[in-house]
């Protein structure tokens, strides 16, 4: 509780320091405007005018907020200019992805913690598979997936996401089931627990706190993977579309206001990651 | 067919060798832990192209690694003139701007326990947040070049380093900071001597994580606006064109790229922080 005063202190600085850029960056329109009514504005009128562009380059925050307001709660959701439309489509491909990047990544966890080889054949390729940067394969896969055949867009986008996010989840996941010691493990032989049991009774709870914590991590990569698998090659729905468009034909507000929907949209994710992870965590008493 | 059955031939011969090394007793030997990997790895490739040429795969849809391979070799210098503009120029540029602020912005945040109340959540969830997003706004300010580019990477790669920063220097215990005080050291030297050397194994951490972030944020700046060369820009064209062999030899330079841009980071961590445990092994 104690850091809440220091948080919003930073918020509010950051919104100041938005505004003055906003201040400084718009105000070359206004001069050059100005200078071609040939008026010479006072330094109230710069701002005033630097506060209310239609093409801002940098639009403040109140704006940005305007503009967010209006296409969510203004049009009907159905709407092709309802970011709640498009943020549900960006939803549901993370989603997808994230279902999908969890059960490769937990798949392997726990070969790769059972089985030997597959730790010293597959642990160094998982590693190496992170620094490829995904969005260099991204073209590749949505044309791909158009030549075979596949007219629905979501399945790139769950690949390329599910691509992002199933590393985090499966480092956590075997840091996990490695996480009980000799002794607990040298228990469960002692009570005859066969392999299954030693599983499902010891490894797999003991794995459960740094599996949320790596979902988390998951969760906001899968996020991204769907806005990158957006981003390119003409995708007209989901917020990394809104991205593309605002940026080539739209006026430059809606590339902020969808901004800020994936960041809401980011920040709701991982929010819903840590309650489940709060309220397992504390139904199988170990809560910290 | 004959391709078919030699893939599958070999990927069982390679799979009995894999598992005898992981049986064997030399296991734990250096060796043994480059093998494995190297083995999987080259039956991944065998095993592509065998199914390639077995099953008749369109070349569109799936090149086979051969004629990757080829068109590596052909069109060296045209790679050689995006990994430059992209990774060099772009990623390489703003990460070190990026990762320089980062260190600077830590240290002064470090010295005021409000400021690190309140920056250390509000970085970590921007760490969180799709920052790729701001590419097409930084195009627009930058303009085409590979500015953009690099500016795009200072702001992904700022806020991870920052925050392990920030945390790492946390790390020195009240023990120790009473050992520098009683050997009358300042704030700047304990700050040297002390608290930075203990702060590195997180700073790495940070780091590492931006060596990815900066490669992705060169690639898709790319996509809004570039010059006709870089390699966002040729992956989307040849892609829109269906010369996949050309996509595939560029995401091989970009895998490459990433994989020795990491690697280098990892081997400077091992040099800087030969004392910490997990270097020692």
């Amino acid at each position: 509780m104690k850091s809440i005063l220091p948080i919003l202190s930073v918020v509010a600085a950051i919104i100041a320091l938005w505004y003055a850029g906003a201040v400084w960056m718009n105000s070359s329109w206004t001069l050059e405007q100005a200078q071609r009514a040939g008026t010479k504005p006072s330094l109230a009128e710069i701002i005033a005018d630097t506060m209310h562009q239609e093409r801002a380059v940098l639009p403040p925050p109140h704006q940005v907020v305007a503009e967010l307001w209006d296409s969510t709660v203004n049009k009907r959701i159905s709407s092709k200019r309802s970011l709640v439309f498009h943020g549900w489509v960006t939803l549901h491909a993370t989603l997808w992805g994230f279902a999908l990047g969890a059960a490769v990544g937990m798949g392997l966890a726990v070969s790769i913690v059972y089985f030997r080889v597959m730790d010293m054949s597959v642990m160094p390729w998982a590693i190496i598979s992170q620094t490829v940067p995904i969005v260099a394969i991204a073209p590749m896969i949505i044309v791909v997936t158009n030549l075979i055949g596949i007219e629905d867009r979501l399945v790139p986008k769950a690949m390329i996401s599910a691509y992002l996010c199933f590393f985090p989840i499966l480092v956590g996941m075997v840091k996990g089931l490695r996480s009980p010691d000799a002794m607990q493990l040298d228990l469960m032989k002692t009570y005859n627990a066969s392999g299954a049991q030693g599983f499902f009774k010891l490894r797999l709870p003991a794995s459960l706190p740094y599996l949320f914590t790596s979902m988390k991590i998951g969760i906001a990569a899968a996020l991204v993977g769907t806005i990158v698998g957006e981003l390119p090659t003409g995708a007209l729905r989901g917020l990394g579309a809104r991205i593309l468009v605002g940026d080539q034909f739209g006026p430059p507000i809606r590339i902020w206001s969808a901004l800020m929907a994936a960041s809401i949209l980011a920040a709701a994710l991982v929010g819903v990651v840590g309650l489940i992870q709060r309220v397992t965590l504390k139904r199988m008493g170990m809560a910290r | 067919m004959n391709w078919l059955i030699f893939g599958l031939l070999f990927w069982a011969a390679a799979f009995a060798l894999n598992l005898g090394l992981a049986r064997s007793r030399w296991r734990d030997t250096g060796w043994a832990r480059v093998a494995a990997p190297l083995v999987f790895g080259g039956t991944l490739l065998v095993l592509w192209e065998s199914l390639v040429r077995g099953l008749q795969i369109n070349p569109i849809i799936l090149p086979p690694p051969s004629a990757i391979a080829a068109r590596f070799s052909q069109a060296g210098d045209i790679l050689w003139l995006d990994f430059v503009q992209t990774a060099v120029k772009g990623a390489l540029s703003g990460y070190a701007i990026g990762a320089l602020a980062a260190f600077g912005v830590a240290i002064v945040v470090d010295r005021a326990v409000f400021l690190q109340r309140g920056l250390l959540p509000i970085g970590n969830f921007v760490a969180a947040l799709p920052i790729v997003g701001i590419a097409p706004i930084l195009v627009k300010w930058y303009g085409f070049g590979w500015q953009s580019k690099a500016a795009v990477v200072v702001v992904m790669v700022f806020f991870p380093i920052m925050v392990n920063t920030v945390q790492g220097l946390k790390e020195a215990d009240p023990m120790q900071r009473d050992l520098m005080r009683t050997y009358a050291a300042g704030y700047w030297k304990t700050l040297l001597k002390l608290r930075l050397p203990a702060a590195m194994p997180f700073v790495f951490n940070g780091l590492k994580v931006a060596t990815t972030l900066a490669l992705i944020g060169a690639i898709v700046a790319e996509y809004f606006g570039s010059p006709i060369y870089g390699m966002g820009f040729r992956i989307q064209s040849e892609a829109g064109r269906l010369s996949m062999d050309m996509v595939w030899a560029e995401i091989a330079v970009a895998a490459l790229a990433g994989s020795v841009f990491y690697g280098t980071v990892t081997l400077m961590e091992r040099i800087v922080t030969f004392w910490h445990p997990s270097q020692r092994g």
